[in-house]
């Protein structure tokens, strides 16, 4: 937000550190030391893999698989990848993991601090514009492959509805209508989605495709983790509707891969 | 050529104090009061433009005295808050870096510009245990006061003060409520108008955020409550 006054930094949070801490701003760009192979660094870098959200009866599902890669090592087994970002909506996050899991936080204090410079919340628009804003901010980072892309879900209190944007690295904003998945497994979920999606899912509907969607991705794609039985790892799924962003519990989640694998067999 | 008259530093000082007083003296008043599970915020304040607001996790502002001023306070505070969660983590805000923060800068005003800032303000926090709960008070000229139990800011600070210290006792909410509402509306003509108050707690039922308003429907629930 452009100042009101002189002094008066507005009541964006991103712009407050981008004037006061410049060097914690995330779209800084640094110049990588001559010699450096940005290709070999980056494979030294976390990556996220498979998100997805849909669309249900009483709002929006997110979804994220627990695996963050280096290359071709798992370097994680638990990141969560999903964040609830304010009372009524949450982003989950694909690329490299520290900037993704950065911009999380760095917009959760952005909607909490207008919120309370303002007194008012934002619209779900207007939240969807900022977040797109500041990726478009990371662009000189995207650049050398520090890619942050996020899905947005929210339930608009105004129009009544659950809502998902999805976003590209250049700050475009898009919005889906029923369901999108993004990430190295994403077009494997996206093709179970689209075979199970219907309108007006049943939360515990919802919720089963969206497992059996991630389960998909992870059959075909190495970087992205499915349910791990073994150490009790299960995808993180939130429900978002009027009443609030809800953790669906490790344990319904266990429940449903296990009826699920027994119905599936060995396909 | 005019000469410039002499004012010596003390009757400066007192002139500024003066004027200051004057401008709280002419507003409202807030109280702040712990109550068994929290903090409450009770402000005297018939306009939409609050005088009580969050700040963090489990900090709220009080303001009293010209409303631009401490709007502007309120506002360096909540970029404060955040700025210090940000940089390092939502348990490293306290209110008393706060409250010394508010209480330079509104010194170095009093000492340095021509006009003092009209305004008197609270600084709350509710700690984890109840002996970690801190009210903060700070007065135009920086003078900082860590007061236990309850504060009053605005107008009529010194009276309300001394019959709160009469009456005050740790209570549940509701009492809390009805105590605060008595004592505000003693000697006003508009009795029981609900719509006047601006109510908020800081409530350690919740999680998170603690801040919570109670708008005017459920403030009447409590106070038809016997």
């Amino acid at each position: 937000m452009s100042p009101f006054q002189l002094n008066d930094p507005g009541s964006s949070f991103h712009d407050l550190l981008q004037s006061q801490y410049p060097q914690l701003f995330l779209g800084r760009s640094e110049t990588l030391p001559a010699g450096s192979d940005p290709q070999k660094l980056l494979q030294s870098v976390p990556h996220g893999t498979t998100i997805l959200s849909l669309r249900y009866r009483d709002g929006v599902l997110i979804c994220g698989d627990r695996r963050a890669t280096e290359g071709y090592t798992i370097s994680e087994r638990r990141i969560e990848k999903v964040f609830k970002t304010d009372k009524t909506s949450a982003m989950a996050i694909s690329g490299a993991a520290g900037p993704c899991i950065d911009m999380a936080r760095l917009f959760q204090v952005e909607l909490e601090h207008y919120e309370k410079l303002e007194g008012t919340l934002l619209s779900m628009e207007g939240k969807a514009n900022k977040l797109a804003q500041m990726i478009k901010a990371n662009l000189p980072m995207a650049m050398q492959g520090l890619v942050v892309v996020p899905i947005y879900a929210g339930y608009d209190l105004k129009r009544k509805m659950g809502r998902i944007f999805k976003f590209d690295i250049a700050g475009g904003r898009y919005e889906e209508r029923d369901y999108y998945s993004t990430g190295s497994g994403g077009r494997d979920a996206k093709a179970t989605l689209k075979r199970l999606y219907r309108s007006n899912l049943s939360p515990e509907d919802a919720t089963r495709v969206a497992l059996e969607a991630i389960y998909d991705a992870a059959e075909a794609d190495v970087a992205t983790g499915g349910p791990d039985m073994l150490r009790n790892i299960f995808p993180n799924v939130k429900l978002i509707s009027k009443n609030g962003v809800e953790d669906v519990s490790d344990e319904t989640v266990k429940t449903i891969y296990e009826t699920m694998m027994s119905e599936l067999g060995g396909r | 050529m005019s000469m410039p008259y002499y004012v010596s530093p003390e009757q400066m000082m007192q002139d500024k104090a003066e004027y200051a007083r004057k401008g709280i003296s002419r507003g409202r008043s807030t109280i702040a009061m712990e109550y068994k599970e929290g903090m409450l915020l009770f402000a005297d304040n018939a306009s939409s433009l609050n005088k009580i607001s969050e700040i963090y996790d489990r900090i709220a502002f009080v303001g009293a005295g010209k409303y631009s001023e401490f709007e502007h306070l309120r506002k360096a505070g909540i970029r404060h808050a955040d700025m210090t969660g940000y940089v390092y983590s939502r348990e490293d805000v306290t209110a008393r870096s706060l409250a010394n923060a508010y209480s330079q800068t509104i010194g170095s005003v009093f000492s340095q510009e021509a006009k003092p800032l009209e305004i008197e303000i609270l600084v709350v926090e509710l700690g984890e245990h109840r002996e970690g709960n801190g009210i903060y008070r700070i007065q135009f000229d920086g003078s900082i006061h860590d007061e236990k139990s309850f504060a009053v800011v605005g107008g009529n600070a010194e009276a309300l003060s001394a019959s709160l210290s009469e009456q005050y006792v740790l209570s549940t909410l509701k009492d809390a409520l009805q105590l605060c509402r008595k004592l505000l509306s003693e000697g006003e003509e508009d009795k029981g108008d609900e719509g006047a108050f601006e109510v908020a707690v800081l409530d350690r039922n919740k999680k998170g955020r603690l801040f919570r308003r109670i708008n005017k429907k459920s403030l009447e629930k409590y106070f038809k409550l016997q």
